[in-house]
């Protein structure tokens, strides 16, 4: 979706705001967030992209004006309502609804490390035919979707050189819709600053980004 | 500590809120009011959450990435295999898994330096740099990265020369970015150990070169 949350390029967001010996969690709250987030997810209920594209869908004041964790504390709770866990008039109550049977097990403090230690893995080892290749010409779709899509607003329509190719990751467009995972080689595309941005930018940058098969076409 | 932005750098001595306009205790009411229902319902385990955050204040952090940057400095054969399947040749560091599954490693050169950014989220490798920073994750950062990198840079006190080519990372997919800085002139003595205390996070999101220490150069 064209959103807020695609920035890249956009003017007037101010300076950085750098913050000496920051600490991991500014608030007890944040890491409860955090936490819950990662432990709830563990239900695999919604995939990382849908939790994103959740995020994407706070209204864009909103989205510029809340917090980090308190993004994905929107979006979290989004997700368990949508995915049924819980229910508004619970969120409301703060009490489980009369007869809900307690459901389990949930993530357990000792299966913490392991779950940790594999992560989520995005590749997929199946054999798809790469439509690309190492050094080719290639120019990104001009796709405007209101869905999810990975495909920045900034580096739409432009034209770039496939720098390497990463192998076949499920198809984030998709997945956030717990449609299809549509696997597809994911190639590191090579844009020239002068192309994104005009002769303001330095001849001799450069923009590497992450691009699907479907969001490229041949030069 | 490597050089902050300029004028924009505040130590960090009482909680606050970054966008400044919600009252905290609204939040940890909210926070404490969801957390409670979930594990009433047995959908988490509080024991869980303490052991999430635990792992993430205490262990998981740019300690890692900064023994990754060392042993390449000094090994060679590592560095190689580094580039050659990151994955890999992290965990044999013993690091990977979540936001780490798949990693590639870029080096800055004297004539190449690299930055990383997520322009539409908040993309970061937290298995060898842990959680991402405030900044990391804030619109002046996204937004900037990508079409003013060498201002961004100069906003944290790194001037670029002209000739030097930047390499701007967006990592729009589930690839994630370690910057390989450059090993500071005058560190040859020092041995791995001592190097990976040099290394800091912000030079491996590449927002800044590792120094040497007046006093580490004395030593050496």
């Amino acid at each position: 979706m064209n959103g807020v949350h695609d920035m890249g390029g956009l003017h007037g967001m101010g300076r950085i705001e750098y913050e000496r010996n920051e600490p991991v969690f500014h608030a007890l709250w944040e890491g409860r967030v955090f936490a819950l987030t990662l432990a709830a997810g563990a239900w695999r209920k919604w995939s990382l992209d849908a939790l994103r594209h959740q995020i994407e869908q706070i209204p864009p004041s909103e989205y510029l004006r809340l917090s980090y964790y308190e993004k994905w504390l929107t979006a979290v709770t989004e997700r368990l309502v949508h995915s049924g866990l819980i229910t508004r008039a619970e969120l409301k109550s703060g009490q489980p609804a009369p007869g809900s049977t307690k459901v389990a097990p949930a993530l357990t403090a000792g299966q913490v490390p392991a779950m940790l230690r594999s992560g989520a893995i995005a590749s997929r080892d199946v054999a798809v035919t790469p439509r690309f290749r190492a050094g080719q010409l290639v120019r990104t779709r001009n796709i405007n979707p209101e869905g999810h899509t990975r495909l920045p607003r900034y580096a739409r329509g432009k034209p770039g050189k496939v720098e390497r190719d990463h192998g076949v990751y499920v198809f984030p467009d998709t997945v956030a819709h717990a449609a299809d995972e549509n696997p597809q080689h994911v190639y590191s595309v090579r844009f020239s600053a002068r192309e994104l941005w005009g002769d303001q930018a330095s001849p001799r940058d450069a923009v590497y980004i992450d691009l699907w098969d479907d969001y490229l076409e041949p030069a | 500590m490597s050089a902050p932005p300029q004028g924009h750098d505040h130590d960090h001595d009482h909680q606050h809120d970054h966008d400044h306009q919600v009252v905290p205790s609204d939040l940890t009411l909210r926070v404490k009011a969801l957390e409670s229902l979930l594990a009433e319902k047995g959908l988490i385990d509080r024991a869980a959450l303490d052991a999430l955050i635990d792992k993430y204040e205490r262990e998981v952090g740019p300690r890692n990435g900064a023994r990754v940057v060392a042993r390449a400095w000094v090994d060679p054969a590592y560095k190689q295999r580094l580039f050659a399947d990151a994955t890999s040749a992290i965990a044999e560091l013993g690091y990977g898994g979540a936001q780490g599954e798949h990693m590639l490693v870029v080096e800055n050169t004297p004539q190449v330096h690299n930055l990383v950014v997520c322009t539409l989220c908040s993309c970061y490798p937290w298995s060898v740099l842990g959680l991402p920073p405030v900044w990391y994750k804030s619109a002046p950062y996204r937004s900037r990265a990508v079409i003013d990198p060498r201002g961004v840079l100069r906003e944290f006190g790194l001037e670029l020369a002209g000739e030097t080519e930047v390499r701007v990372w967006d990592s729009t997919a589930e690839l994630r970015y370690l910057v390989l800085p450059e090993r500071p002139p005058g560190s040859e003595k020092l041995d791995e150990q001592a190097l990976a205390e040099l290394v800091t996070r912000d030079s491996m999101i590449g927002v800044a070169k590792v120094v040497l220490p007046a006093s580490a150069g004395a030593k050496a």
